[in-house]
């Protein structure tokens, strides 16, 4: 593969960088993104690696695009209400970077589904956009059984919060976080609102951390969390140890199949804001 | 005297900092040690790319200017790119 005029012209800004360069941007060309949810947290970061050159890019998303989506969602735009989410972005994309493969899952993931989705362009790395809590399980336990790397973040009011999973270089989500927290004792954005930019922020440090990722550069977020609290600007990195006992990832787990905590939501509960 | 060199590339056609892109690329596909002659214009080229491909850890051996005013730049892979 070698890079046309164009591309160069295109990348210039990333071929520069020490870490890049050309052969570096070719590896952004082939390199392979899922991500799921194109919501507060999906949407930047669908755009930015669109933007990067990110050669194949899966959007997975069971929604149609609400007007109260678009105070954060900015892959989405007005004239965009009513439309399949992963239209809307597929669109967005093709706009920003026609290089891009564009590929829509038009679902919401499952036990039953997560694993075929995955493997469907055999996907490097994965990218947790969700805003509930059996999804972001069954990411982690689908990302865990497959082998595969994925960042995860969550995003709430004025707070964020993101790591990164790497098979055999850390913990996984559950090895910190165990299971997920009894039904309604956690807000979801719907109810606790959500300020539009940190999904701009987490799901853009997610984008970089798929990108550094591909292109084996610095330091992941594995094995650390990562907080921003964006009313006193404090981030905070936490160390997280991984957890022998993990029910999925850990020496003798018990998880050794996916399930879903509890059936998929009705598609007329817009509860999605992730 | 003329040093003879393993590529040649020609980047009088573009300008900063596609001028330094396509140089870098050109010596990603050499080997340290290895000589690149590349041909530039007067001006922000000749000032910038023999900086950057410093920068970057090659080694500049050579930059005279041609009779039509463009110069030509020879350049040594270094070791860590």
């Amino acid at each position: 593969m070698s890079l046309t005029n164009e591309q160069l012209e295109r990348y210039s800004r990333h071929i520069i960088l020490e870490q890049v360069g050309g052969k570096g941007q070719e590896k952004i060309l082939s390199g392979k993104v899922l991500i799921i949810g194109t919501g507060g947290l999906g949407a930047p970061a669908a755009m930015y690696l669109a933007a990067a050159g990110v050669g194949t890019i899966g959007l997975v998303d069971f929604d149609v695009v609400d007007l109260s989506n678009l105070q954060r969602q900015i892959i989405h735009q007005t004239q965009d209400v009513g439309k399949a989410k992963v239209e809307s972005g597929r669109e967005t994309i093709a706009a920003m970077n026609p290089e891009v493969k564009v590929h829509t899952y038009n679902e919401q993931v499952t036990a039953a589904n997560i694993q075929d989705i995955i493997r469907d362009q055999d996907y490097d790395f994965i990218l947790d956009g969700t805003d509930n809590f059996p999804a972001k399980f069954l990411i982690n336990d689908a990302c865990v059984l497959l082998k595969k790397p994925f960042s995860h973040a969550g995003i709430i009011r004025f707070q964020g919060q993101t790591m990164t999973y790497v098979p055999g270089e850390g913990p996984c989500y559950r090895c910190v976080f165990k299971e997920p927290p009894p039904k309604d004792a956690v807000p979801t954005c719907r109810q606790a609102g959500v300020l539009g930019v940190m999904g701009g922020v987490l799901g853009t440090l997610q984008a970089t951390e798929a990108l550094k990722y591909i292109l084996g550069a610095g330091q992941l977020l594995t094995g650390q969390l990562l907080t921003y609290d964006a009313l006193t600007m404090a981030f905070r990195k936490v160390k997280l140890p991984a957890n022998e006992d993990c029910a999925v990832c850990g020496k003798q787990p018990a998880i050794t199949e996916l399930f879903d905590y509890e059936p998929p939501t009705c598609k007329l509960r817009n509860t999605r804001v992730g | 005297m003329s040093i003879a060199a393993n590529g040649f590339i020609d980047i009088t056609d573009v300008t900063c900092p596609i001028t330094f892109v396509k140089t870098k690329v050109a010596l990603e596909d050499m080997e340290a040690g290895q000589i690149l002659e590349v041909h530039l214009n007067d001006g922000e080229p000749v000032q910038n790319v023999p900086r950057s491909l410093k920068d970057e850890g090659h080694k500049v051996l050579e930059l005279t200017q041609n009779e039509d005013g463009t110069y030509t730049l020879f350049v040594e892979k270094g070791d860590a790119s």
